[in-house]
């Protein structure tokens, strides 16, 4: 069957009928074509997607506090919630099953000045903990540690846009910063996927902060992550016995809407999820539904090209070919010319996917790409079913009595 | 060569059938020449498909060189044509994107003949019918008697035992049909045995023996003074 006096015959084939050989061809490889670039374009609609909603941990709690709406056990209402140190460790030592880590955040903002330049950033005084919440990545230096919350350190982590504000293209690591009238050591220079705003920010030591403003022991909010592991179900339990615990020990009814907020991100996350799912469908749906078409029009043709060579198949099974060999030459011709036009089809696409980059940005379709494996399976789907549209007549052509096919005119 | 016995064929039109053959008897030996005569209707061309395992009888024997045809599948049908037998159509029926060469190496290929040995006997035959020059030409650049001689040395490629010509003079005219009868007799004077269906009497004579069907039976089988062809010519 692959002998290579076959396939010299095929190419001879396929030469000499180029007209016939250019229209399957271009078919298949239009097919392939569009179905590359829409599934690009869709998974650069998705990229989009991502980007708007990934750049924090998505395993997070922040719980907030606010100010109670209804009485409850002696309290009066309109009472103003807070948060302290006791509480972090109360947290951690109740739900060490749900609990992956725990950190304060006390957001300020400050004037922060070196040498010359000055501007005003938000500082967020911290725990080692809260760069995994933001996903901080560290460009240069290290991130707030145990030691600096331990012996209240006035070292500082800044934004990679504060150091290029204040210190231009010189290196910022050891030098010192002006925080709020306290002299900070710089060390540690972040970058964040959140974008600018993300990067002026500058983090420093919860436990410094709270010294700084007369020794107390109050904190803002609270940044808890829990493990991915306990999955969706397992958030929303952790989510209604947190509540429940922190409404018990600041005497909060459970019916008070305000007093404490969660805000869960596995949530959000879960809506994300499920919009970017039906993105994909519809994407999905568009690609099979240019597959499909991709099929009909290789059916078509093929139809179209026994119809077309059913005298010369006569001639040839009068000559001696057999109905294996009919089908066989029909079949392998095909499948080499939906094969070599297919990938170069997919391959066009890739190329025009790659080359979009971020040109398309503006339509909300950031990076279009296909995974290769992707591309390549649909093309071999197409190849497949293309095998299979030929089969059938030209199986038909090769039962054709030869005298019937001479007769075709 | 060929014995063919009783043999019986009808085709079904709708509710009626329409006996075609009606118990045909004859016997052709090694190196005849024989034209078959008669009206359309009178069941030549069936017979020839017969012949030719295009088409398959109802009932009766047919031994091709003393190989019974009977219960053929496509397959051994295709295997037994490459084999036995050489085709010469009225329309020719050369494949028209293949040069000369090609089309009479092509009953080769179905042997599975090496592609270097093909050329070499296509050209040989096609040197045969005078065609050699034009061995690299397409069909469709060639004149209607060139085109026959292809086709007969296309038919002669595979060696067949017998070659079976189906009015192949019918799209020719006369000193053109001369010159491929007179080809034909060339052949058949080097051994080869050939049946030609024709209804046109010059060409009929210019076969050794003529086999006259009218309606589904042979009326008369006679052996004739062969009229050579090439006095026309």
């Amino acid at each position: 069957m692959f002998s290579r006096d076959i396939w010299k015959e095929i190419f001879e084939t396929i030469q000499k009928n180029k007209l016939r050989t250019f229209l399957s061809g271009f078919t298949v490889a239009l097919g392939i074509l569009i179905f590359v670039v829409l599934f690009g374009f869709g998974n650069g609609l998705i990229n989009t997607f991502n980007q708007f909603f990934s750049n924090e941990a998505t395993n997070v709690f922040m719980v907030f506090r606010g100010r109670t709406t209804m009485p409850y056990k002696g309290y009066k209402a309109n009472r103003s919630i807070e948060f302290d140190n006791s509480d972090l460790e109360d947290i951690e030592k109740n739900f060490p099953l749900f609990l992956e880590y725990i950190s304060p955040r006390i957001t300020r903002q400050d004037t922060v000045s070196y040498q010359n330049e000055s501007n005003s950033y938000a500082t967020w005084a911290v725990g080692p903990a809260h760069q995994f919440s933001e996903m901080t990545i560290m460009m240069k230096g290290r991130y707030l540690n145990v030691s600096d919350i331990n012996n209240k350190t006035k070292n500082a982590v800044i934004g990679r846009l504060v150091e290029e504000d204040l210190f231009g293209a010189k290196n910022s690591i050891g030098k010192y910063i002006d925080v709020g009238g306290s002299s900070f050591k710089v060390v540690g220079v972040f970058q964040d996927d959140g974008g600018d705003n993300e990067e002026r920010n500058i983090f420093i030591p919860y436990t410094t902060r709270q010294l700084i403003e007369k020794n107390t022991d109050k904190i803002d909010a609270m940044v808890i992550g829990f493990k991915p592991s306990i999955g969706y179900a397992g958030a929303m339990a952790f989510e209604k016995s947190l509540d429940k615990f922190i409404r018990e020990k600041k005497y909060i009814n459970p019916q008070d809407r305000n007093g404490i907020f969660i805000r869960n991100v596995a949530d959000q996350l879960k809506q994300n999820q499920q919009f970017a799912r039906v993105l994909q469908i519809i994407v999905g749906f568009v690609a099979f539904g240019t597959i499909i078409a991709g099929i009909i029009g290789i059916s078509n043709i093929m139809v179209f090209v026994v119809k077309e060579r059913t005298k010369e198949l006569g001639i040839r099974k009068a000559l001696g070919a057999t109905p294996k060999s009919v089908i066989g030459t029909i079949l392998l011709e095909s499948v080499f010319i939906t094969t070599v036009s297919g990938f170069i089809g997919m391959l066009i696409g890739v190329g025009i996917l790659s080359s979009m980059g971020e040109r398309l940005e503006d339509f909300f379709i950031t990076n279009p790409y296909i995974d290769m494996p992707m591309a390549v399976i649909a093309t071999i789907i197409l190849i497949i079913f293309g095998g299979i549209a030929g089969y059938v007549p030209a199986k038909r052509a090769a039962n054709i009595k030869p005298i019937v096919a001479l007769r075709d005119e | 060569m060929i014995e063919i016995n009783n043999l019986h064929k009808s085709y079904k039109m709708g509710s009626n059938s329409l006996h075609v053959l009606k118990g045909l008897n004859f016997s052709i030996k090694e190196g005849e020449l024989v034209a078959i005569m008669g009206s359309s209707g009178s069941g030549k061309s069936t017979l020839l498909n017969i012949l030719g395992m295009l088409d398959e009888a109802d009932s009766g024997e047919y031994t091709l060189d003393g190989v019974p045809i009977k219960n053929l599948n496509e397959t051994k049908a295709a295997k037994y044509r490459n084999k036995f037998l050489g085709f010469i159509f009225q329309s020719f029926n050369l494949i028209n994107y293949k040069s000369a060469m090609e089309n009479v190496a092509l009953p080769l290929y179905y042997q599975k003949v090496p592609r270097k040995q093909r050329e070499e006997k296509a050209i040989k035959y096609l040197s045969q019918v005078g065609l050699k020059e034009w061995a690299h030409h397409l069909p469709n650049e060639l004149s209607g008697g060139q085109k026959q001689r292809v086709a007969i040395a296309r038919a002669m490629a595979a060696e067949p035992k017998v070659l079976l010509a189906d009015e192949p003079t019918g799209a020719l005219d006369s000193k053109t049909s001369y010159e491929v009868m007179d080809l034909i007799q060339n052949i058949n004077d080097q051994g080869n045995t050939i049946l030609v269906v024709t209804h046109e009497e010059d060409i009929a004579h210019m076969c050794k023996r003529i086999v006259h069907l009218k309606d589904g039976v042979i009326v008369e089988d006679k052996t004739v003074d062969q009229v050579r062809a090439s006095q026309y010519v």
